[in-house]
């Protein structure tokens, strides 16, 4: 058995003294400790499903060494929020109809959070750059790229106006806005 | 293709609803958004052992040796199986579900198998251990000796004489015809007679969730084994295989990571059932990518003829079509996928003289079972392609040949089965064409190319299966609803639309519904989530349901209000006078009268599919399934003759719904079918060479990525037509079916030849420009 490495992480605002494998993967690790939301679609480096911030940056994590994130500070997607207190990105991609089977959702959550974090206001270009990583094959990304543009809308907004305003917009939303791709219709037969 | 401006569509009367037909947001979304929802590979207990399979390397070999005595002495491994330990039990892969007709003989697969193996991937062996890199390393340590013996990887050549066979007497695992008219006759009439043929690739359903689960016997001696499947009703074959009685085991099914016809299958649950009653201990497995490449079913290849006569004007005189499918190498779904596609072989066209000839035909490489469309999409590349050559070689408008030939209402299928509900063919069509808008201009080195396609598909199961649907619906004493119904959530939005339909029966807002769903032991038994079947089967129970108990609230409320009960509206939790909002009564109240009045308001329904009896085995004629679903796509390419690239630019999908119960989740039904016919078209291929797989990650099987194609627009009709609830038709599978044909179209648009080969590589792409160039020369 080769021997275990005492290390730090701070993982969702928390820190964790942990003895390590010098070959344990950080995805395995989060989901070790609890972090089921960091999902595990290929650990090759392929899907982005187990996408986290790494200081501030996202990585895939299955193509970490545990030992190589020591120190590091780590959020992951239930890092950002919760179903009472669910972060901006997470309510947009719930609005946008972006979620499907959910699996690829904490990952491009992550990334979301990254791009807009340095690019509050991306293009439709530059949005699809910084999704690349994450594989969907559920819902052909439209939709999760209209989640991508409401999050960075009501993101700013909320700089703009504050938290408590965007609250209340937030719960509008929830009913009846939907975020469709221009060209998205619904058409019912005729005169009834 | 020419410009069209569709007509008006026509006339329907739909209801005006509260919160069906609103895009609200899916009652499963948050969780998912904030990573609260638990996938089955997220649950441990404690105790819980870690299992792993050891699986054949080989296509084809007989077992000589099997030893996994120093697997078992490993320190940490609790448990060991073979097919010895499983006594030889068997896999029942037939009819899963909840049907009780009988099943087909000889679709068993050996749940490990202990003489001979068929395929790369095959299981023969399992390990339960302390930790998962203890069973790991238990698996290297199985000593496995074979002989290998001669393969055969090609479903033609596994019918020719002489062929090694994989199940007696040959390997043919299904065959159907369908005689329908007079094809000579046909034919005589046509002034040309076009002929072509079409292949299609393995293609993996690439969810992206691995399959895995959690097993535990309980006090009880109940083995309950949490999974993520598409069908809990599996409990029937695992109890069977393990020679238990069937109420003594219990699916808890969960959230499901994508399914798409995969976990269909039976996938972990035989294989945790097994060593959850070996060791009674918590057993934990869950595949990882590699494995559930190799180890679960693929789309199956097609190699599909078309003979076709048909007039000047375009009228279709006769059809001939012949079609081969790879089964892989056990049978699992293809006798029915192989039925799917012979059914729909002709597609949504009125032609009077048919004739189809459809065989399956085992090999030794992964099986292959249901993937979204279940054979409806091969059926659609055949035909769909076969259409556009039809226009060329008469010099036709591709959209106008297909006018003069598509099915009206009161038109019948290939199988004879009258179409009852709208076929907004036509207005489905020149819809997606329309939208398609300006072409951009070709250069010599960038072609550009259009191409559109019409489909059909079914939704519902096939009406010899007798499919029912159970759920049950009650109101709590503060006016809230609870739903228990056993539909299993792959991710569609399966529960959030049974949900929706309930909360506007019952005049409740979504989000005071909850659903109780996916648990074999807990909740009534609705069926599987595949065939498009939920939204029909179990939004009609539900709706059965919550009618019932609609009713009972009126009546009471009627006498409390002094009215007559079609006088009331029930809505925002409160029953009302009809234009006097005034006077009114809340849910609470409603309920807790209710109760104290011992009126019940819960209720367990049961809906039941049209029930049939098969088809004409000489002709093939009969009714198959309750409905159908109409839509078209259309797609404009880039293909760049240099390099033989193809871009797509626009895509458009245009499907009559009947009518969308939450037009969010039905938009992104029909985007993400969308795609993954457009990977199917342009980048999709399970390679196997000799039955060893070229594509083991994704590494090397490419699915599409944000980067590679533009998002499809989406139109969606309603007709309310439907036979689900509110008129509804099913969607699903219907979205992905028109996608590759369109596709295909447009490249031979942009290229001026076809590419008979599915899918479009860059390398095929310039094979068939050097086969014009050298026609040229
Ligand atoms: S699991 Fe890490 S990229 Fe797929
Ligand atoms: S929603 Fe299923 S993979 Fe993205």
């Amino acid at each position: 058995m080769p021997k275990v490495m005492n290390i730090t992480l701070t993982i969702n605002g928390r820190t964790h003294a942990l003895g390590v494998q010098p070959n344990a993967v950080l995805l395995h690790t989060l989901r070790d400790l609890g972090c089921t939301d960091v999902k595990n679609g290929c650990e090759i480096g392929e899907c982005g499903a187990c996408a986290v911030l790494l200081n501030g940056k996202p990585i895939n994590s299955c193509m970490v060494l545990t030992v190589q994130a020591d120190g590091a500070d780590i959020v992951t997607n239930a890092g950002l929020g919760t179903m009472d207190k669910p972060h901006v990105i997470q309510e947009a991609f719930a609005d946008a109809g972006a979620i499907q089977c959910g699996f690829c959702t904490p990952g491009m959550v992550i990334s979301t959070k990254a791009l807009l974090d340095r690019n509050p206001d991306p293009t439709e270009a530059e949005i699809r750059e910084a999704l690349s990583g994450n594989l969907c094959r559920c819902t052909g990304y439209g939709q999760i790229i209209a989640a991508v543009r409401l999050s960075a809308e009501r993101l700013q907004n909320l700089s703009v106006y504050g938290a408590s305003s965007l609250r209340e917009e937030g719960r509008e939303h929830d009913s009846s806005n939907r975020v469709l791709e221009s060209g998205d219709q619904t058409e019912v037969g005729g005169a009834s | 293709m020419n410009r069209v401006t569709p007509k008006p569509l026509p006339e329907t009367n739909l209801p005006r609803l509260n919160q069906v037909g609103k895009p609200l947001r899916r009652i499963d979304a948050l969780g998912k958004a904030v990573g609260a929802t638990v996938y089955a590979a997220d649950y441990s207990m404690p105790n819980m052992l870690h299992a792993k399979v050891f699986r054949s390397p080989v296509p084809s070999a007989r077992i000589v040796k099997l030893d996994v005595s120093k697997a078992r002495a490993l320190p940490g491994v609790v448990c060991v199986m073979t097919g010895e330990d499983t006594h030889g039990a068997k896999l029942n892969t037939d009819l899963p579900g909840q049907t009780g007709r009988e099943t087909r003989a000889g679709s068993d697969a050996p749940v490990l198998a202990s003489d001979v193996v068929r395929y790369v991937g095959e299981p023969i062996a399992l390990v339960a251990a302390e930790t998962l890199a203890i069973a790991e390393q238990a698996l290297k340590q199985i000593e496995l000796e074979f002989e290998d013996l001669p393969g055969v990887y090609d479903p033609i050549e596994a019918m020719k004489p002489g062929a090694p066979i994989l199940f007696a007497p040959d390997n043919v695992v299904a065959r159907y015809k369908i005689r329908k008219g007079d094809l000579e006759a046909g034919m005589a009439q046509a002034d040309v007679i076009v002929e072509n043929t079409f292949k299609m690739p393995f293609v993996e359903h690439a969810y992206l969730e691995p399959d895995g689960g959690v097993a535990w016997v309980d006090e009880q001696g109940v083995i309950n084994i949490r999974v993520c499947t598409q069908v809990i009703e599996h409990f029937r074959s695992i109890a069977r295989a393990l020679n238990v009685p069937q109420n003594r085991i219990r699916i808890r099914g969960t959230m499901v990571g994508g399914g798409f016809g995969s976990k269909e299958d039976i996938t972990v649950e035989i294989f945790l059932a097994f060593l959850a009653r070996e060791t009674g201990r918590p057993v934990k497995l869950v595949y990882t990518r590699e494995e559930a490449f190799a180890a679960t079913s693929k789309r199956h290849p097609f190699t599909i003829t078309h003979r076709t006569g048909v007039r000047k004007d375009g009228r279709i005189t006769a059809s001939q079509v012949s079609m081969v499918a790879d089964s892989g190498a056990y049978p699992y779904l293809t006798p029915y996928v192989l039925l799917y596609a012979t059914a729909m072989a002709a597609g949504p066209y009125k032609i009077d003289n048919l004739h189809v000839d459809s065989v399956a035909a085992a090999t030794n490489q992964t099986f292959t079972s249901a993937f979204r469309g279940f054979g409806g999409p091969q059926a659609a590349l055949g035909y769909e392609q076969q259409m556009d050559e039809i226009a060329k070689t008469l010099g036709l408008d591709p959209l106008a040949v297909r006018q003069v030939n598509y099915m009206k209402t009161g038109d019948t299928t290939a199988t004879g089965q009258e179409v009852k509900t709208a076929a907004w063919l036509e207005e489905t069509a020149t819809r997606a064409v329309a939208a398609l808008g300006e072409q951009a201009a070709s250069t010599p080195t960038r072609k550009i190319g259009r191409g559109m396609a019409s489909t059909f598909q079914s939704y519902g199961r096939i009406m010899w299966f007798h499919d029912t649907s159970q759920a049950w619906v009650g109101m709590e004493q503060d006016g809230t609803a609870v739903i228990r119904c056993g539909v299993p959530d792959i991710g569609a939005g399966q529960s959030n639309s049974i949900c929706q339909i309930v909360a506007e029966i019952l005049g409740v807002p979504l989000d005071q519904v909850t659903i109780y769903a996916t648990d074999s032991a807990v909740t009534p038994l609705a069926g599987t989530s595949t065939a498009t079947r939920q939204l029909y089967m179990s939004g009609n129970a539900v709706s059965l349901a919550s009618n019932t108990i609609r009713a009972r609230l009126l009546t009471r409320a009627a006498v409390k209000l002094g009215v007559r009960g079609d006088e009331l509206e029930i809505a925002n939790s409160r029953v009302s006078v009809l234009g006097d909002e005034s006077r009114y009564i809340e849910h609470k109240d409603l309920v807790r009268l209710c109760a104290s009045e011992g009126i019940g308001l819960s209720h367990l329904a049961q809906f039941n599919a049209p029930f049939t009896e098969g088809l004409d085995p000489e002709t093939g004629q009969g009714d198959i399934w309750p409905d159908f679903t109409f839509g078209a796509q259309a797609v404009e390419v880039a293909v760049d003759t240099e390099t033989g690239e193809i871009e797509l630019l626009k895509s458009v999908a245009c499907h009559d719904v009947g009518r969308a119960i939450n037009p969010a989740a039905v938009h992104g039904q029909i985007a993400g079918g969308s795609h993954q016919g457009l990977g199917y078209a342009l980048m999709e291929d399970f390679e196997l060479q000799n039955g060893i797989i070229k594509t083991p990650s994704f590494a090397e099987y490419l699915i599409p990525t944000v980067l590679d194609f533009p998002t499809t627009q989406t139109i969606i009709l309603e007709s309310g037509t439907g036979v689900g609830p509110f008129g509804a038709k099913g969607i699903g599978e219907p979205a992905l079916t028109p996608a590759a044909p369109a596709v295909a179209n447009a490249v031979a648009d942009a290229l001026g030849v076809r590419i008979h080969q599915l899918p479009f590589t860059p390398k095929r792409v310039l094979a068939a420009m050097d086969a014009i160039r050298g026609a040229t020369t």
